[in-house]
């Protein structure tokens, strides 16, 4: 047996926009075991609950990340409302699906750009990147802000979107198909990167849903776990199903991914066809008294917002589970017998978001 | 859309593990653990899911009594556990992966669990004329 050594991979690390530590054990050239530590920005921001009145909270709620923030908002003003037994007008539930599914897409074309990166493609992690501007841009458009959109309010949204801005977004969205697809044919097809994805990081049916893995990474070990599916705000009318691969490798998730970009395309297109005219919020009086775990899908997978409240003007706790955090059990698995060069795409491949992962 | 109403089981420690064995077997996915205070005790609620269902249990816990890990049913409650341990201060035993209190770290110990911040509040200034 070859000696067993230690590296260190992270908290700082190329392929990593943000610390976590890997202690990995190698024989040679082989992990043996990874071990995972966090806390490196862990803000507290759970804790803050209680000094803030639950309305203000929304814009910190949408700070946990910068990457998928308007779900945070949106899934923390559903359990709040939820507890508080507030119908929000329909118009504002289809609103945040269409802000939702957006953010999706810009989200998924920054990670084909960095797991790109984690390859060495810089080319095409630059194309990912340029296609996910024109996201951005419809965000600041319709909301004011590119990442942060800060339009989410405990009882609906604060601004609503035009019928020519709707329009104009549907036909944008062609464009943006022609777009996808060729991205999708160089991650589906190119040799480089079949080179490393391929039968690499793999991840058995059973395993993921042991591990408890969330979003691509069980959708691409061949589990049709969406939230998306249970139906919440407009998602019950705008005809969802789930993208789901088989292989268990990387990429398998990657496709995931890739084919999650054309559903949005798919979910936005039929929330502007059926959006009804209508109020896009409504008047919130008193405070909360009880408990709720709101669950919805987000980029990474699905995002649990427990709320608690004694009818004071502060939570009492509020608890954010992400799907980062409950994608480290499988990715301990996945490292595990692989080889030191395929380390940062495996990585990736889970799509890690440690602002998140320790709020 | 309204959503669907949940029910929470309370359950004892004792209990715990036969439940959450009961779960395993029926195939159902560890979705979460999570943590809250609750007068001076913690409530522990695991959460699972089978056919988008949630569905939870909760026992009550204090930083005195270690409550068992459910790490050698659901591997993956690892990092719930270490992460309430680390947070709240709360002790579980035979966890699979026990970082020891290194898996979160904080620059003071359980954060969530013991008061560490006091607010003070700024006192009126005094008019001047």
């Amino acid at each position: 047996m070859s000696k067993q050594i230690i590296v260190p991979f992270g908290p700082q690390h190329p392929v990593l926009p943000e610390p976590i530590h890997l202690d990995l054990v190698l024989e040679d050239e082989r992990v043996i075991e990874a071990i995972p530590s966090i806390g490196y920005v862990h803000r507290g921001l759970e804790k803050l609950v209680e000094k803030r009145d639950y309305k203000d909270y929304v814009f910190i709620s949408e700070r946990i990340c910068g990457i998928c923030s308007f779900i945070h908002g949106s899934t923390y003003c559903q359990a709040v409302e939820q507890v508080m037994n507030i119908d929000i007008p329909r118009r504002a539930e289809f609103l945040r699906a269409i802000w939702s599914e957006y953010s999706r897409m810009h989200s998924h074309l920054l990670w084909l750009g960095c797991f790109a990166d984690s390859m060495g493609y810089e080319n095409l992690f630059m194309n990912c990147w340029k296609v996910r501007e024109k996201i951005l841009d419809v965000m600041e458009r319709t909301t004011g802000g590119r990442i942060i959109q800060g339009v989410n309010r405990v009882g609906g949204v604060s601004r609503d979107i035009s019928r020519e801005e709707l329009a104009r977004m549907g036909t944008e969205l062609h464009g943006l198909q022609t777009d996808f697809a060729e991205l999708t044919r160089i991650f589906d097809e190119d040799l480089t990167v079949q080179t490393r994805t391929k039968g690499v990081g793999m991840l058995p049916k059973d395993m993921a849903w042991e591990l408890g893995a969330v979003g691509p990474v069980i959708r691409g070990s061949g589990h049709s776990v969406d939230a998306r599916s249970t139906g919440y705000g407009a998602y019950d009318e705008l005809d969802f199903k789930p993208v789901v691969r088989n292989e268990g490798d990387c990429h398998a998730r990657c496709m995931v991914r890739t084919g999650e970009l054309f559903t949005s395309i798919d979910l936005i297109e039929n929330a502007i066809d059926r959006i009804p005219e209508g109020d896009i919020s409504v008047p919130v009086k008193g405070n909360p008294a009880g408990e709720y775990y709101a669950r919805t899908e987000q980029p990474r997978g699905e995002v649990i917002h427990y709320v608690k409240a004694n009818g004071k003007k502060n939570l009492m706790r509020h608890r954010v589970r992400t799907p980062t955090l409950a994608n480290v059990p499988p990715l301990v698995h996945m490292l595990a017998g692989c080889e030191l060069a395929d380390v940062p795409v495996i990585v990736l491949t889970i799509d890690p978001c440690i602002g998140c992962m320790e709020r | 859309m309204k959503q669907p109403e949940q029910t929470i089981e309370a359950i004892s420690v004792e209990k715990l593990i036969p439940r959450v064995h009961a779960f395993h077997d029926d195939g159902y996915r560890l979705v979460q653990i999570s943590s809250a205070q609750e007068g001076d005790a913690f409530e522990i609620t695991y959460s699972f899911d089978k056919d988008l269902t949630l569905t939870h249990l909760r026992i009550i816990a204090t930083p005195e009594k270690p409550i068992p890990s459910i790490s050698r049913i659901y591997l993956a409650s690892f990092v719930y556990e270490n992460e309430i341990a680390d947070l709240f201060g709360i002790p579980f035993t035979g966890i699979a992966i026990d970082y020891k209190g290194t898996f979160i770290r904080t620059s003071v110990p359980h954060p969530f669990g013991t008061p560490q911040i006091t607010v003070v509040k700024k006192k009126p200034e005094a008019h001047h004329e």
